[in-house]
């Protein structure tokens, strides 16, 4: 099966220290390792040390049809209170993508980290409510359509012609199948 | 010209874009490298275009290959070129790739500083915000100082989703350039209670992260972060502050004791177990004192509830709260250790770690055994080498954790580690090692059973070695050969020992290994000759050097330096032996004096701890330093090394005896003369220079069982049931003795009460072993201070935040670029002050008075620092009159005088008093039980001699019983769970339950108490009056005024009134006399007059409205029940008419 990490630059990500592409990917790879081996029915959260040079940091991930989604965090952070994020991160893609399903993000990785960037800077968590971040990204995304977008009209014809011959895409993730309790998410709208 | 720009918008049809290059990409699986170089070809082409739109699409395309892991630094200058494209849509293109690749090291960053201050005044909020957000992943200390300013500004933006942004990014400002903190401090905290949930949340984000780092300087913050605690809705911001308060309680105890009963009431109302996880770990933090044990217990409750859930996550932080509470209760979590346990068998890899690690803090002297056991069978079951790595590595922690204190049989540990050396394939053989070297070298009692173990170790070096390659387990050989060496004295079968490792198979071990064991071949030797020498065996003494020179040569083949020269030299000094006994001249003496003297174990901070004498500069030059081109051939040596002074006598052999003697002696010379060399240097304490022996030592007692002898190789199960049997024995003779001591004092007609269970210090010790404490130099420095990370990156930013700003003080300014584009936030600011001018307006008047105090101080002594100095104590004032009294929120401006002498500290009540002890008392409302309360006794030693068993004892009336453990009688005491030493205070906790709350109590009692000093021990007594006021039965509750004047609407309340004259003292200190001595809380107050609020434990609602005349106070009440109401006030009359 076809499976992609979704290794967010995620709160307290080390990223910004350790520079090096090298070093990035295979951080992403050993977290793909760790996560991918990983059973449905054990917990989200793995205590990875080792990985990232400190005891403090932890993955905490979620995983969504052939989708992992996988944040780093510090103890100054909560547990539970990521996995909600998490759920709402995925929740907002659907919401912006319109029913999203994995091919969306990997052919528009850009616009994932835009919508990541509303909820998540330098590290810290922005914001947590779906609608707000969902407001800011349409009215980024009007603004973008106003100045006539990145590429205009006559490329996005081609583009839909090259389209033609995708193999069939799979359609939605079902992100109502979720095994985690997910406590009062309610309070963080 | 024209025709070309035709001509590039319809090239630009057929450039890829960043979809087109993903799909490329998937459709070239398995040339993926080629077609991405091709790829990169095509983007540098688009670079070197005009056309803005084309080199955006190529930065996009960038951005993406540096996610797949291909290095794009060399484009950083297009990155900047399309940041400060003047479309949104290319600007945040190139953000977004500035922030994916630039670093601190990208060179180019700096020619972006204007565009980013450009960008975030631009008139665009989404411009600002992308502005922002690259910053935050790139900002450098540059940018920091440069921008500082402009982010500033920002914080008062008028739209909120540039406030909270700004407010996030101070915080990477604050790390990358500390300066800033200070000046933007107060702005910050003005956003702790911004209009804007978001921004304010942000705001609370960012103080949390800068106070888990260096908390003492938020400390003053503490009300602040209380209303926001009491008031906040949002969950995110909830966790935030109780994880900030879990940071701040250590510092200030009294702090904990505040938040405890709203914390209670949040674990109460909540369903959240996000915050319960948070509450609970908090609670556990905030009741470091004795009190709260039933917060503590109910905490622990939920907690196992949690565990025992069959959700993985909740189980998972369940584990880790426990394991916080741990560290400050860890009675109340080891009784859960059933679960823990169990937890072990978990599938799951996290859980199972989790589990580890508590019982790592669960275990003391009792259970060390028996939890272990368990941990052994683990590592027979488990599963992949990584989490039996694990299990092993905690087995070895926690039998040595804090100077091996749980270990109680040394022999069944060393039959751990030998058990633990027959796991293949672990990397840790050489933590097996160093434990059995530990062990051996510090428990002197343990040596002989170490030696018999090691020998057998050795014995059986084919079963460990056999496989050396792939596992580090010949590691533990190094141990062994090394303490049969050492203490081959102990050795019984010294020839059997020295042959075993004289085997040829030995030669396929690592080089390390084989080098200590040919070194310590030559102790065995040289001990073997001593006895046979002894005892008149000549021959036998031949023949063992004969064996000696027959097989080192095939140690003198090694191919590992050290194993041939150590041997080379050891079988020349043989040879030369042999040649002296053909002479039958006696050698073995002077072979064992080349291995004389004891080891010592050394501290591992003990170099650092060496403090400097007085009056040397080790900057100093010793000689003129050489000229350059010396310098180079010359390598530093090192004076002192802790490696070489544990090895040093291993070099020595390959000189002969008399040279020996002499260097030694030499050497003894200059390490006496060495200012450096730890072990020489004299102490009054410690006069051992010339008295070489072990008796000085430095030696813990430490409490040990017989030694018991196991045949065989040696099985730690067996210990584990003789350790059972002796207890069982012990607690025999102990019960034994106690119905002696009952029957004795049964005579006396005294009643002894057998409360107690069997604790720790119930196991009593078999035997005695001494640990042999790591040496320390002498007059070492007790810092820890060496613990700390010198680069630790928050360091920077512990700054005093209390200090008033100085002149000097000021963020940088650019002000002679980009003017015009500064002025539209300037100009917004003033809007927002209209918005924010509340706290502002009283931040002012602060702010002023403290001026006025100190311009008046200035004046009279001229001295600039007083003002600094007044403004602190004005905030810790605050924070005093906080702690003292958190319900008086609105009175924040004016610190009552009482506070400043000191009445309102205590709470406490003098119960009774007499020559030998004071016991003063408070007493709380419960609020998980609406009959009890609960009443807070601190006992205070007043004498020189020894209380002890104290026994507390109330004579109940029919409304208020004591509470008393199940089975005993209503005249039965309850015995204080302490003793006091002279001068020393403490304090319990009795529960009582009481019917009816509505009329205040008085209980007549005794305190029954043993003085002991040296005269003897008396029998002593002291009575005492307990008084149940009715506002002891009142618990401080805020409440908002909409729900206060709906529950005055509600008209089943009663009335009455009191009237108070002659009162002097200011309304506002009148106000909180009344919450601090009555348990209420302002709801509102106008001018002179306040509506009050509090409740009692069965749900009373008690308001009041109380009103300031001339000279008198007029207090209105309302409240469930008129006779309480009645009490209350007359209570009230009493505090009030003593003002």
């Amino acid at each position: 099966p076809l499976s992609c990490p979704e290794v967010a630059p995620a709160p307290r990500n080390r990223f910004r220290a350790l520079r090096a592409e090298e070093v990035q990917q295979q951080i992403i790879r050993d977290t793909f390792h760790l996560v991918l081996k990983r059973d449905d029915h054990i917990c989200n959260f793995l205590e990875c040390g080792s990985l990232f040079g400190g005891s403090d940091y932890k993955l905490i991930y979620r995983h969504y049809a052939t989708l992992y989604f996988v944040f780093c965090v510090d103890s100054s952070e909560s547990e539970l209170g990521i996995l909600d994020l998490i759920q709402v991160f995925v929740e907002t893609l659907d919401k912006c993508f319109e029913n999203v399903c994995e091919l969306d993000l990997i052919f528009h990785m850009d616009k994932v980290h835009h919508i990541l960037q509303e909820m998540v800077i330098g590290g810290m968590v922005l914001e947590t409510n779906m609608n707000e971040i969902v407001a800011q990204v349409e009215a980024q995304g009007k603004l973008e359509k106003a100045e006539g977008g990145l590429s205009a009209a006559p490329s996005r014809a081609v583009s839909a012609v090259k389209n033609i011959n995708l193999p069939e895409i799979p359609r939605n993730i079902n992100i109502g199948d979720i095994n985690i309790k997910v406590p009062n998410l309610s309070q963080f709208m | 010209m024209a025709l070309k720009m035709v001509k590039g918008s319809i090239d630009r049809m057929f450039d890829k874009n960043l979809q087109d290059l993903v799909r490329g990409i998937r459709n070239h699986k398995e040339d993926e490298a080629k077609y991405i170089s091709q790829c990169i070809d095509e983007i540098k082409q688009e670079l070197k275009q005009d056309n803005i739109a084309v080199k955006a699409n190529a930065v996009c395309k960038l951005t993406y290959l540096q996610m797949l892991g291909y290095d794009i630094s060399w484009a950083a200058f297009n990155i900047i070129e399309v940041m400060s494209a003047s479309k949104f849509t290319f600007k945040r293109i190139g953000y977004l790739a500035a922030s994916q690749c630039f670093h601190e090291g990208t060179d180019v960053i700096m020619l972006t500083t204007n565009q980013i201050r450009k960008d975030l005044s631009s008139p665009n909020q989404y411009d600002t915000g992308v502005a922002l957000t690259g910053l935050s992943c790139f900002v450098t200390p540059d940018l920091a100082r440069d921008l500082a300013n402009d982010i500033m500004t920002l914080m008062s933006h008028t739209k909120p989703y540039i406030r909270k942004k700004a407010v996030l990014i101070m915080y990477k400002v604050f790390l990358k350039y500390p300066e800033s903190l200070r000046p933007a401090f107060p702005r910050l905290k003005e956003k702790l209670e911004d209009p804007d949930p978001g921004v304010q949340s942000a705001a609370v984000n960012v103080i949390c992260e800068l106070a888990r780092r260096n908390p003492k300087n938020y400390l003053s913050l503490a009300p602040l972060f209380f209303k926001l605690m009491t008031s906040s809705t949002n969950n995110w911001v909830l966790i935030k502050i109780i994880k900030l308060f879990g940071a701040l309680t250590p510092l200030e105890p009294r702090l904990g004791k505040k938040l405890i009963e709203p914390l209670t009431n949040l674990i109460h109302r909540n369903a959240d177990w996000n915050l319960c996880f948070c509450v609970a770990v908090l609670i556990s933090l905030s009741s470091g004192m004795p009190n709260h044990s039933a917060s503590i217990q109910l905490c622990v409750q939920k907690l196992r509830i949690l565990i025992e859930d069959s959700d993985q996550n909740l189980k998972y932080l369940g584990l880790l709260a426990m394991s916080k509470i741990l560290k400050t209760h860890p009675k109340s979590v080891q009784s859960h250790k059933d679960l823990i346990l169990q937890c072990l068998d978990d599938k799951d890899e996290s859980i199972r770690l989790r589990a580890l690690d508590l019982l790592y803090g669960m275990v003391s002297k009792k259970n060390l055994m028996e939890i272990v056991k368990k941990l052994m069978i683990h590592v027979d079951k488990a599963e992949g080498t990584t989490y039996r790595d694990e299990l092993l590595t905690k087995i070895i922690d926690i039998c040595s954790q804090s100077n091996y204190q749980y270990i109680t049989n040394f022999e069944w540990y060393i039959s751990i580690l030998v058990e633990l050396t027959r796991l293949e394939g672990t990397r840790h053989g050489h933590l097996i090692a160093a434990q059995m070297l530990d062990v051996a070298i510090r428990v002197k009692a343990i040596r002989k059973f170490a030696v018999s173990q090691m020998a057998m170790l050795l014995d059986n070096a084919h079963l460990i070695a056999s496989n050396t390659q792939r596992n580090g387990i010949c590691e533990v050989l190094y141990a062994a050969a090394w303490i049969c060496g050492e203490f081959s004295e102990h050795l019984e079968e010294a020839n059997q020992t020295l042959e075993a490792m004289l085997r040829p198979k030995v030669t396929t071990l690592p080089g390390h290994i084989q080098a200590v064991y040919v070194q310590n071949m030559v102790k065995l030797y040289a001990s073997i000759l001593q006895q046979k020498e002894q005892s008149g065996e000549k021959e036998a003494a031949q023949e063992i050097t004969q064996l000696m020179i027959e097989r080192l040569p095939q140690f003198v083949q090694s191919a590992d330096l050290e194993v041939q020269e150590r041997a080379s030299c050891i079988l020349q000094l043989i040879k030369y032996v042999q040649k002296l006994q053909v002479k039958e001249v006696p050698v073995a003496e002077e072979v064992i004096a080349l291995f004389a003297g004891e080891l010592n174990p050394v501290a591992p901070k003990a170099q650092k701890k060496v403090p400097v004498p007085e009056g040397l500069d080790l900057d100093a030059w010793i000689n003129e330093p050489p000229s350059d081109s010396e310098s180079e051939d010359e390598k530093p040596k090192t004076i002192f090394h802790e490696e070489e002074q544990r090895h040093s006598r291993h070099r020595q052999p390959e000189i002969d005896e008399e040279e020996l003697a002499r260097r030694r002696e030499a050497r003894k010379q200059e390490q006496a003369n060495n200012p450096f060399y730890i072990k020489s240097s004299p102490s009054p304490q410690k006069r051992y220079q010339d008295t070489p022996g072990v008796e000085h030592i430095p030696v813990v007692q430490i409490d040990l069982s017989v030694p018991l002898k196991v045949p065989g190789m040696p099985m730690s199960d067996q210990y584990v049931k003789l350790e059972e049997e002796r207890r069982h024995k012990q607690k025999l003779e102990k019960d034994k003795k106690k119905k002696k001591q009952k029957k004795e004092k049964r005579g006396k007609h005294h009643r002894h009460n057998s409360l107690h269970t069997e604790s720790e210090e119930d196991i009593a010790p078999a035997h005695h072993v001494d640990i042999i404490t790591e040496e320390m130099p002498e007059n070492a420095l007790p810092s820890d201070e060496d613990d700390k990370d010198p680069n630790d990156p928050y360091k920077a930013l512990d700054i005093d935040l209390d200090k008033p700003l100085a002149d000097s003080e000021k963020l940088p300014v650019q002000r002679h670029r980009n003017v015009e584009t500064l002025k539209s936030p300037d100009a917004e600011v003033p809007l927002e002050e209209k918005k924010s001018k509340k706290p502002k307006k009283k931040e002012k008047k602060h702010k002023e008075k403290e001026r006025d105090k100190g311009k008046k101080k200035e004046k009279e002594k001229k001295v600039v620092e007083e003002e600094e100095e007044e403004g602190k104590k004005v905030i810790l004032q605050d924070l005093q009159y906080f702690i003292s009294c958190s319900s008086c929120h609105h009175s924040e401006e004016e610190p009552p005088q009482s506070v400043q002498n000191g009445t309102l500290d205590d709470d406490y009540r003098l119960l009774a008093e007499n020559p030998y002890i004071k016991m003063t008392y408070d007493i709380q409302g419960n609020l998980q039980n609406d009959s009890q309360v609960t009443v807070s006794v601190i006992f205070e030693n007043k004498s020189t001699s020894f209380l002890k068993s104290m026994e507390l004892n109330v004579l109940d009336s029919l409304n208020t019983k004591m509470l008393r453990p199940e089975g005993s009688s209503v005249h039965d005491g309850i015995p204080v769970p302490f003793q006091l030493p002279p001068g020393i205070s403490n304090e319990a906790q009795f529960v009582f339950t009481l019917q009816s709350i509505v009329m205040a109590q008085k209980l007549k009692g005794t305190l029954s108490f043993i003085v002991k000093n040296d005269e003897g021990s008396t029998h002593e007594k002291l009575d005492f009056k307990l008084h149940f006021s009715c506002a002891s039965y009142l618990i401080t509750t805020p409440c908002y005024s909409d729900a206060f004047a709906k529950l005055l609407e509600s008209g089943d309340l009663h009335m009455s009134s009191i009237k108070v004259d002659g009162i002097s003292i200011s309304f506002q200190h009148l106000l909180a006399k009344i919450c601090f001595h009555h348990h209420f809380s302002v709801v509102e107050r106008v001018d002179s007059c306040a509506s009050m609020y509090s409740r009692s434990i069965q749900g009373h609602h008690v308001c009041l409205l109380v009103k300031k005349g001339e000279n008198s106070v007029s207090i209105d009440g309302k409240c469930n029940d008129s006779t309480l109401l009645s009490n209350l006030l007359d209570e009230m009359k009493e505090t009030l008419s003593k003002c």
